[in-house]
């Protein structure tokens, strides 16, 4: 029957009507950044394991005159480190563009270059410069795609995207911290006089503080599940989306159980972040009175 | 249990409201606080329940010399000194049983211990009927009983009360004064604050006057008071 109400009328306040709203936004914005690092990172592992140790050597259509393929092959199985080279069948070449440039186009006769795949002996690097450097005296023309570098530049990418989200994250964070510490000290004033008498009827502050850590509990709880539903929304959204593109390489869309855990973190940290700046002005705000 | 020592106090840079006041109240004792309308009398209950400090002399609750005293230990003291307010500083938003429920709260008891506790003693100053209203809805000598039970539900050490019975009939008046001498015979020391001449008669406890910012202690009120 006594926590039917808070000491505190804090219904009253006008100040505490928005503070939800941040929470609401952070926690969205939060969860959804979140959940597109968790999928980057795991896109990063599946491109790591299928695509290092490999290389492609890509020759223009026009330079192939009969036996320019043979005696590349020939070049690369010369090479230290290399354990296999396999010439690409010009259908599953063709397969491989389907995705990008339709079905259509690619059966129309478009030129498409031979593709010669090398594997390498894990642990070990070739230079593809040099390497590119020694095929082109038997076609000028040819490039060695090197799947690490192009990783590499990706996995930087990824991180650079991460560092960036987290960044903006930390920076609604920050809002929401101020709008804590606002609604806290605005509530501190419009309630002073039964804060007062609460003082004289010996009440600690932490008593006080713990009225309104309760209070930031409850606004930033109900803006936490209102951000928390909407990202989960769109996230199952864009996971249906994703079921329907087929491409290779895109990232799997979906989130592992253990991921939608990780992803309450979000909400709980973010209540954990109001709950303590509450606590903290109340009690740093009535230390300095007299 | 109290003592004032050569206490000045001015609110501001106004004339002092209360001069060289001194006096000790022994543990257990029972005072009427009397003197005409702007005397001083909430000021010196207010130096009593430590809500102001002097701004000359020494004042000792407790054994403790309260301008010594680091805010950090007065949730301590205070816990032990009921206060019923001149205007009762009910909280609007909470029922009487809530109210009169704080002190116990704020001093860390739990629920179920409080709220039979809390509605035998509203039931008792004759409010059992109105527990859970609030106090906008009660009228004002309902409301001054809510804030007297606020007040001893904890049975403090020290109860001051400033005007207590003002908003009362007689019959209510002399009711809560049986449940300040209740209080007083299981050692808690009392000052009341009151106009009410009658009651001080009636019930014969010591007298400390201010006039003027003085204070005097009497046994018994002046011939010409009582007439
Ligand atoms: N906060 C304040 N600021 C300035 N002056 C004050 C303040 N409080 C009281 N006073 C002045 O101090 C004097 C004593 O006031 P106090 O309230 O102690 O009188 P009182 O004896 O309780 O009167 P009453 O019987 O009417 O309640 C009065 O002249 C009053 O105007
Ligand atoms: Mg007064």
């Amino acid at each position: 029957m006594f926590s039917r109400h808070s000491d505190l009328p804090f219904e009253r306040d006008q100040s505490t009507r928005f503070l939800p709203w941040i929470v609401a936004l952070m926690v969205f914005l939060g969860a959804l950044m979140f959940a597109a690092a968790l999928v980057v990172s795991d896109a990063v592992d599946t491109w790591d394991s299928s695509l290092t140790g490999r290389m492609t050597i890509q020759i223009p259509e026009n330079e192939t005159p009969g036996d320019t393929i043979p005696k590349l092959t020939e070049a690369l199985q010369t090479v230290k480190d290399i354990t296999s080279v396999r010439i690409v069948p010009d259908a599953e070449a063709r397969a491989l563009l389907i995705p990008w440039l339709g079905e259509g186009v690619v059966e129309s006769g478009l030129p498409i270059p031979s593709l010669i795949d090398v594997e390498i002996d894990a642990g070990s690097r070739i230079d593809p410069v040099l390497l590119q450097a020694r095929l082109a005296e038997i076609a000028p023309n040819v490039a060695v795609n090197d799947h690490r570098a192009w990783l590499s530049a990706l996995i930087d990418l990824a991180r650079t995207a991460e560092i960036l989200a987290f960044a903006i994250l930390a920076l609604i964070a920050s809002a929401a911290v101020v709008a804590v510490i606002f609604t806290t000290q605005s509530g501190l004033a419009v309630h002073a006089a039964i804060i007062e008498l609460l003082h004289q009827m010996g009440a600690r502050d932490s008593y006080i503080a713990s009225q309104f850590q309760l209070q930031a509990l409850m606004l930033s709880l109900r803006g936490g599940v209102a951000g928390g539903a909407a990202a989960v929304i769109v996230l199952l959204f864009f996971g249906w989306i994703g079921r329907g593109i087929d491409a290779a390489f895109l990232p799997s869309l979906s989130l592992s159980l253990l991921d939608w855990i990780f992803l309450l973190l979000v909400p709980a940290g973010a209540v954990t972040i109001a709950m303590l700046t509450a606590r903290v002005t109340v009690l740093r705000t009535l230390a300095r009175m007299p | 249990m109290l003592r004032f020592e050569n206490v000045g106090m001015r609110y501001g840079v106004g004339p002092e409201v209360l001069r060289d006041v001194s006096f000790a109240l022994a543990p257990g004792s029972f005072h009427f606080l009397t003197g005409s309308s702007g005397a001083g009398k909430t000021t010196l209950l207010k130096l009593m329940y430590l809500a102001l400090r002097p701004t000359r002399g020494l004042v000792h609750v407790f054994g403790q010399d309260v301008s010594m005293t680091p805010r950090t230990e007065l949730p301590d003291l205070r816990q032990n000194i009921g206060v019923v307010f001149q205007d009762f500083r009910l909280i609007n938003h909470l029922t009487a049983v809530e109210n009169v429920a704080l002190p116990l709260r704020v001093g860390g008891a739990k629920h179920v211990e409080i709220d039979s506790h809390v509605r035998e003693l509203l039931s008792w100053v004759g409010l059992g009927e109105r527990l859970d209203a609030r106090p906008s809805t009660l009228s004002g000598g309902q409301q001054q009983r809510v804030a007297i039970a606020r007040a001893v539900i904890n049975r403090p050490r020290l109860l001051l009360a400033d005007e207590p019975t003002g908003n009362v009939d007689d019959r209510i008046a002399v009711r809560l004064m049986y449940l300040f001498e209740e209080l007083n015979k299981t050692g808690t020391t009392v000052v009341i604050a009151t106009h009410n001449n009658a009651l001080v008669e009636k019930f014969g406890h010591p007298i400390l006057r201010l006039d003027d910012g003085e204070l005097s202690v009497r046994r018994k009120l002046d011939t010409k008071e009582t007439s």
